[in-house]
């Protein structure tokens, strides 16, 4: 079987619409998912939430070495985006040039490849973000 | 009840190559290419887009737009030429990306550029049946042409999504019809990468025997005529074929000018018709009457003939087709190359 198939079959929720958690408790939100409240721990409820897929900025690097299926994408922008909802996740900026990407600069999930096992595996999907217009 | 569009959605790749730049490469004239083939530039999807993530977005757009709950979806039908998967459905990754899952029936359509309006029909028959409250037909492609062939100029990347329903209408479906024969003017065999044509034999015999015929028939059996419709829109394989039939058919420039976007965006094969009658839709007013006609090779034509709602007027798409057309970057032939996977020795595991 394919190395991280299940895995992926998983984790196809969040990385396709951004499905985190939240306590009911506290209203924490949690991305990538949590099962337990940090900080409300036996007295957190814990519920799946979706995020809005909106926010900003927060650091970025530019890629320039890319690892196994990105070389062909290089150079390409990899961010910490701090989403609307409040946690940060780390991403693929696509559709722009490393210097036209600052810190603040509004961005919104998109749909998009994110790697395919060779030309005959299957293709993982998953949130990439863009600048918004 | 009536049966009609309930909200849809567009979706066009950012990267953008000029005709001009491709007949440079191959030592074409590119003004008598430009006006030959009446394009001025095309789409073109970056590493990362596929038909797949082009229907995704559409789709997601179309949600917006139309406001129905995705759990509300009994029916998805994707029509494409390029399925990421040759097996696996396209429509169960549109699903899961919309949150339609589980309860719904999905199915991936290929008839070349009119399986998107095929897509249409399937779900309007299976909403008037009864049997679906709401079905989304998408058209979605990343087309290939030969690198020097006459289609590189035009085979372009791009999609769009319709909800389909009978409540909150912001156009009706007022009928459907149409027209298929056997015609071997273009295909694709099996593992090939790119396909081929028929040349001239793709004009006559083919395109507009086939959007002439299904056109007429439906405006005959409605007791319409040309003048009766504010608009029109026909199959777009290059610039210059929508305009002859619409001559053909007796429509003046004016009633498919606003739906004619192959010059700038290609012919996004699946979307053609579809991303036409979009942009149409994004103007329209209550009370106007709509023509659309489909081609794909093999052969067939849909036509549809839709009144748009004075709801089209309250509820306008919050992201107009125009947005994509306007958000563009060039890009050169190697760029292009690179992007679309035709430099060798590149694996770029799509
Ligand atoms: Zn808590």
């Amino acid at each position: 079987m394919t190395k991280g198939l299940a895995t992926h079959w998983r984790l196809m929720p969040q990385r396709y619409n951004l499905i985190g958690t939240h306590c009911k408790n506290c209203k924490s939100k949690f991305f990538p998912q949590r099962k337990i409240c940090p900080k409300c721990r036996r007295t957190g409820s814990i519920e799946e939430f979706k995020f809005s897929g909106k926010g900003e900025i927060y650091s970025y690097t530019t890629v320039c070495a890319p690892p196994q299926g990105f070389e062909y994408q290089a150079p390409y922008v990899l961010a910490i985006v701090k989403m609307k909802e409040g946690p940060f996740i780390t991403a693929q900026i696509v559709d722009c040039k490393p210097e036209e990407i600052e810190i603040g600069k509004k961005v919104e999930t998109v749909f998009r490849k994110v790697i395919a096992d060779g030309s005959s595996g299957i293709i993982r999907y998953g949130y990439k973000f863009k600048l918004r217009d | 009840m009536a049966v009609g569009i309930v909200g849809y959605g567009t979706y066009l790749p950012k990267y953008r190559i000029k005709a001009e730049e491709i007949a440079r490469v191959w030592g074409k004239d590119p003004e008598a290419m430009k006006k030959g083939l009446g394009i001025y530039e095309k789409t073109v999807p970056n590493l990362d887009e596929d038909a797949a993530t082009i229907a995704v977005e559409a789709a997601r757009s179309a949600l917006r737009h139309s406001g129905i709950k995705p759990a509300d979806i009994g029916a998805i039908y994707v029509g494409s030429e390029s399925h990421p998967y040759a097996v696996k459905p396209t429509a169960t990754i549109v699903g899961a990306a919309i949150e339609a899952t589980p309860e719904l029936t999905a199915a991936d359509l290929e008839f070349a550029c009119k399986a998107g309006t095929a897509a249409i029909q399937c779900c309007m028959g299976l909403v008037e049946a009864g049997r679906i409250k709401y079905g989304l037909a998408i058209g979605s492609d990343t087309s290939q042409g030969m690198p020097g062939d006459v289609l590189e100029y035009t085979a372009s990347a791009g999609g769009a999504a319709f909800i389909i329903g009978e409540r909150n209408l912001i156009a009706q479906i007022k009928d459907t019809y149409s027209f298929t024969t056997d015609t071997p003017d273009f295909w694709r065999r099996e593992g090939q990468e790119f396909p081929r044509h028929g040349a001239r034999f793709t004009g006559e015999p083919a395109y507009f025997k086939h959007v002439i015929n299904c056109s007429n028939k439906i405006m005959e059996r409605n007791e319409l005529k040309p003048k009766d419709f504010q608009y029109a829109v026909f199959h777009q394989p290059n610039g210059r074929f929508p305009v002859k039939a619409a001559k053909l058919l007796g429509f003046d420039q004016e009633q498919i000018k606003l739906g004619l976007l192959t010059p700038w965006i290609g012919n996004t094969y699946s979307g053609s018709t579809p991303l036409g009658l979009a942009r149409i839709l994004d103007e329209a007013k209550g009370g106007d009457l709509i023509l659309a006609t489909s081609y794909g090779s093999g052969a067939g034509s849909d036509s549809f003939i839709i009144e748009v709602t004075k709801e089209n007027e309250r509820r306008r798409n919050p992201t107009p087709l125009q947005c994509f057309i306007d958000r563009k970057e060039y890009v050169d032939y190697a760029i292009y190359a690179k992007l679309k996977g035709k430099i060798k020795g590149v694996v770029l595991e799509k």
